[in-house]
């Protein structure tokens, strides 16, 4: 299945889904102050928070005020074009244009880094690539022993310390490694924190310090894991991970469900940071790039 | 997107208003405006949202307005008043009367089951009771481990089966538990999908093989308008016995702890505020209201604040006071108590219209500082802690070059300690006429 499929039959799993939603508040309706509310209730229950949705809102009637529009069905288009306004053009992980690639994955606890990790990694050799993993998540109980598993299935080198020692050390280990070993990929793994602990994002500022100490212009990546079920937190952990780290994408994981994941328009709308990419499974081929237009025709079609 | 304190915002909105006698409709449609926002902001449920405003505005119309309140605050009260009588209800214990218990540990990847199921073990094992962990995750990869790795350092045993299904470990890991003298056995399963057909009904096998007296549902308090399916889903195939909310160490307002309560009508039995597995703590719908509604935990801090001093220090303190001779040797133990209360940042978390603040001040320079300051008291000799006064240049020398601090510093800290003298002198006034127990007044 195509991401296109796995996002639309995602989304028919939902009861409630927001196409449906949207397809029977517009159908046959002439425009009213009631439909454009029903509209704002649909974007808020995807979780594109109180905030973005207005303006999203704001927009849509000026345009339906300008371009005197008249039947509900037409506001479902300028309502999808505005959304995808947000979006912003479809950006793809890119790689440098030298060996090795270092990209490292940060996030809260319970996002799904690992399994992320996992899939890149996968798709990464499937490519022929030669892909080393670092475990940098030396905090949480059997953690590296969950990224070696994933290693050994997707058929990457791994670079790993014991239990409790320092991230630092791993990253500065696997930067030295993966050019020994004429690596094409090092994908460093953090462990989940909350983005409210101050001393654990500086933790997270000293493993990149090393990494860039090691090789200037590395981390090439820096990809912010996020479940898609997450509310308008997201925007804080967006935030405060970009000022710690540069976050270059968003990683939004857990799309199979029925959660929306529309935080990651709130997101790019007020810090700019794209998805790159999606997680719509478990398995080690449910990985796909974000791909805006699909992104929201699913929402709509 | 900073959230301004809902209590403010009204205040705004009613700024005029400052009258005596019923709330009318329109005062109360008009807070409830910015109600609906605040917990939409906090990511409770649209539905919900809608249909709990409705109800405090039936309730609100026409009630007095107390004296001692704006029409305002009358409406942020009743708002206050509903959300916690409507989380809290009724008495949140686990059931463990029978031998063996067994409960069983439920939801979706990466909500926190297994690290809550360690933190509940613990719970469960200084209640003197003999917990088994029993590991019937068998997708993650090393997730079993992981099990192992957590009762080890919770010195609980953990039981787990190679190659084995779900219900064959847990059936195994109950005869286990009853050769071996375990009367709760929790068992924690993977994580997953409500949408996964096939993995639900795994879960309800499990649940009619061994009728767990208690199907905990843990839910990530990070979780947006998604909540209400996710929560609901597993209600209808489990019929849960209550929830536990993870990560309310983070700055998530907690919303769908609101929605969850209302969609599947099943108690909050407890609340994880960490990764430490020590961290399990019994659930307060009050102080969960106020999160929610972006007033600040006042509760938890007041507490914390009370756990960390003794109040016969505190007494002491206050008898100071008010006989003037408050010197550098209680402004360090003061330090001391601040300190055990926790890092300033979490405290800052916690105080209504702090978090605002957050990004803005660095707290960790802060702590910096104290530190500086708990050093340079430290090379003070007894005599000069106790009378600052004697502190002259070459003292002020001495003391800088044993702290490895400047002269500057040693000079600030005198000056600060004069003007929190002076501030103390003032409160330890109010707090005598208010008979108010102890006063914070490093505070300030």
């Amino acid at each position: 299945m195509g991401f296109f499929d796995k996002l639309v039959s995602g989304l028919t799993k939902t009861r409630d889904n927001l196409v449906k939603q949207i397809k029977s508040v517009l159908s046959g309706k002439k425009i009213s102050e009631e439909l454009f509310e029903e509209l704002e209730e649909i974007l808020i229950g995807a979780d594109i928070g109180v905030t973005s949705t207005m303006e999203i809102m704001e927009n849509v009637r000026e345009r339906c005020r300008q371009e005197k529009v008249q039947e509900g069905s037409q506001v479902e288009k300028i309502l999808q074009e505005e959304i995808r306004k947000v979006i912003g053009e479809k950006t793809e992980l890119e790689p440098p244009a030298t060996t090795p690639w270092v990209i490292m994955v940060v996030g809260v606890n319970g996002v799904g880094k690992t399994t992320t990790i996992g899939k890149l990694a996968a798709r990464f050799t499937a490519e022929g690539k030669k892909v080393v993993l670092a475990a940098g998540d030396t905090f949480r109980a059997a953690a590296a022993e969950q990224l070696a598993i994933w290693a050994e299935r997707s058929k990457a080198q791994l670079i790993r310390h014991e239990e409790g020692s320092d991230p630092a050390a791993v990253a500065y280990d696997a930067v030295q490694a993966a050019r020994n070993r004429k690596a094409d990929v090092l994908i460093i793994d953090t462990a989940g924190r909350l983005h409210t602990k101050s001393n654990l994002m500086e933790e997270l500022k000293k493993i990149k310090r090393v990494i860039s100490r090691e090789m200037p212009d590395a981390p090439h990546d820096v990809l912010l894991v996020m479940d898609a079920t997450t509310g308008q937190n997201g925007l804080s952990q967006a935030k405060v991970f970009k000022e710690a780290t540069e976050v270059s994408g968003i990683v939004l994981t857990k799309l199979d469900g029925t959660a929306k994941g529309g935080i990651v328009i709130a997101i790019k709308r007020e810090l700019g940071i794209p998805v790159k990419l999606v997680g719509v499974g478990e398995g080690i081929d449910d990985m796909q790039n974000f791909n805006p237009d699909d992104f929201v025709e699913a929402l709509f079609s | 997107m900073i959230f301004e304190n809902l209590a403010d915002k009204l205040q705004n909105t009613f700024n005029n208003l400052k009258r005596r006698g019923k709330l009318t409709e329109k005062e109360v449609e008009l807070a409830l405006k910015e109600v609906r926002l605040a917990l939409l902001e906090a990511d409770v449920n649209h539905k919900v949202v809608k249909s709990f405003t409705e109800r405090v505005k039936n309730r609100a119309i026409g009630e007095e307005v107390l004296k001692s309140l704006t029409p305002a605050q009358q409406v942020v009260k009743i708002v206050y008043d509903e959300l916690t009588s409507l989380m809290g209800g009724s008495a949140a214990q686990l059931n463990l009367s029978y031998s063996p218990s067994i409960i069983m540990m439920v939801g979706l990847q990466g909500a926190g089951k297994t690290t809550t199921a360690g933190k509940l073990a613990r719970t469960i094992k200084e209640k003197g009771r003999r917990p088994l962990l029993v590991a019937c995750d068998v997708y993650r990869p090393a997730a079993v481990k992981q099990l192992q790795v957590v009762g080890n350092q919770i010195g609980v045993n953990v039981f787990s089966q190679e190659g084995q299904k779900p219900v064959s470990i847990a059936q195994a890991g109950i005869k286990y538990a009853n050769q071996n003298g375990f009367d709760v056995i929790i068992i924690d399963t993977a994580g997953r999908l409500h949408v996964d057909e096939e993995l639900m009904q795994e879960l309800v096998d499990l649940k009619t093989s061994f009728k767990p007296q208690e199907i905990l549902f843990v839910a990530d308090a990070m979780t947006g308008q998604d909540a209400v399916n996710v929560a609901a889903s597993f209600n209808e195939r489990l019929d849960i016995s209550g929830i536990i909310l993870t990560k309310m160490d983070g700055d998530a307002r907690g919303g769908a702890a609101l929605s969850i309560r209302e969609v599947v009508g099943k108690p909050i039995k407890f609340a994880a505020f960490g990764e430490k597995l020590d961290a399990l703590e019994i659930f307060h719908p009050d102080r969960m209201a106020s999160r929610i509604l972006g007033m600040g935990d006042l509760g938890t801090i007041l507490e914390k604040a009370q756990q960390a001093i003794d109040e016969k220090e505190a007494a002491q303190l206050v008898q100071k006071l008010t006989t003037d001779d408050f010197n550098l040797e209680d402004f360090y133990e003061q330090m001391q108590q601040m300190k055990k209360m926790g890092p300033l940042n979490q405290l800052m978390d916690m105080v209504p219209g702090m978090n605002k603040m957050k990004g803005q001040a660095d707290f960790s320079a802060a702590e910096k500082e104290m530190k500086q300051l708990e050093a340079i008291i430290n090379s003070m000799t007894p005599k000069e802690r106790r009378q600052p006064d004697l502190i002259d240049a070459s003292r002020k020398k001495r003391i800088a070059n044993g702290s490895g601090a400047r002269v500057q510093d040693v000079n600030r800290l005198l000056k600060q300690f004069g003007e929190t003298k002076k501030v103390m002198k003032q409160f330890g006034g109010l707090s005598q006429k208010g008979k108010k127990k102890f006063k914070m007044p490093f505070f300030n």
